[in-house]
């Protein structure tokens, strides 16, 4: 990990501030009643529930605080979470099951 | 009379909204404690999550910021978790559309998961409300949010640096990510899509500029919905 400079982090914000407000500006504000091509919608669709496992992978494959080492408590924390999150559809429970999951093992296991 | 009505869908709104506050204030908190452990100070973190708005897109940037990922692809990899603001927008644009341009613009900065789905679900259930009724509900929603929200935030940047290593908050992003994730997997084309991902991820992981994560989600988002086309000229079929 480094230090991130703040000409950089300024830069991300007002970048990330702009795009995120013009993403859901883009069809309440500027198409209005128009209707959207299929396509564009159906990608749409799918866009969180790639992106996030995309995101997550390898940071449970490979975890940084481990130095890159698969870990069994990371590795379960994650299965457990994501299980739960499919099988009760609380993010809350599926939260906290996996924290329960996590530090459970990272203390049996030492 | 429009008046009374328009405030009743209101109330109706921040009572559905009220307990999504058990969601957004722990989120809050930990991109408060993750940011300042990043090193970025109150005004920044502040800042961040004031004028974007979007959990996840704000730990991504500062997740891929961490691993010297160029400004560039920090932008769009985290303009592209946020792309699904723009579904959002879009599914609202039937039902809100016909309203004034300032509600519009009020409204699509407190586009998020929770007021999305909570109008969405109100809106079909109820076709006869009017647009200032529909507004009032979906203003109702974000009401206990948003400010829970920043609070969370700001409590958890002041509490942040105190927070020994042994809680592994490390860990704490992939919990929260795949706990969301979960819930969304509703159909098999979510399942696909989010399977392509993960494979797809693990395999571009030595990509450089953390470009993997774009490949990755690209090509779960294809899957996903080339799976919805097959799955549904099947169903049309047999």
């Amino acid at each position: 990990m480094s230090q991130i400079d703040p000409i950089t982090m300024w830069t991300v914000i007002a970048g990330l501030a702009i795009g995120s407000f013009g993403l859901r500006f883009v069809f309440i504000g500027l198409v209005g009643d128009r209707p959207l091509p299929g396509w564009l919608l159906r990608h749409l669709r799918y866009t969180a529930v790639a992106i996030l496992p995309a995101l997550i992978a390898p940071l449970v494959a490979w975890p940084q605080a481990t130095g890159g080492q698969p870990d069994v408590p990371r590795m379960s924390a994650a299965a457990v979470a994501l299980a739960a999150g499919y099988w009760s559809k609380n993010v809350l429970v599926a939260i906290f099951s996996g924290a329960a999951t996590l530090y459970g093992l990272l203390y049996l296991l030492g | 009379m429009a008046f009374t009505t328009s405030n009743s869908m209101f109330w109706k709104g921040f009572r559905d909204g009220a307990p999504f506050i058990m969601v957004a204030a722990p989120f809050g908190t930990l991109f408060g404690v993750f940011a300042t452990e990043a090193g970025l100070n109150l005004v920044q973190v502040m800042t961040f999550t004031a004028t974007v708005f979007a959990g996840a897109a704000q730990f991504t940037a500062l997740q891929l910021l961490l691993d010297d990922t160029p400004t560039l692809i920090v932008l769009l990899s985290a303009l592209a978790v946020n792309l699904r603001v723009a579904m959002y927008s879009a599914a609202l644009t039937p039902y809100l559309g016909a309203a004034p341009l300032w509600q519009r613009t009020v409204a699509a900065y407190f586009t998020v998961d929770q007021s999305y789905a909570l109008s969405v679900v109100r809106f079909e259930t109820e076709p006869d409300l009017t647009v200032p009724q529909r507004m009032a509900y979906f203003f109702g929603a974000v009401t206990p949010l948003a400010p829970a929200w920043y609070l969370a935030t700001y409590l958890g940047a002041v509490l942040g640096t105190r927070i020994p290593e042994s809680w592994a908050l490390d860990f704490a992003l992939p919990i929260t990510f795949l706990a969301m994730i979960g819930p969304m997997l509703r159909t098999l084309p979510h399942v696909i899509a989010a399977l392509v991902a993960i494979v797809m991820a693990l395999l571009t992981a030595g990509v450089p500029f953390n470009l993997g994560l774009l490949i990755a989600g690209t090509a779960g988002m294809m899957a996903g919905a080339q799976a919805e086309v097959v799955l549904n000229r099947r169903k049309a079929a047999g």
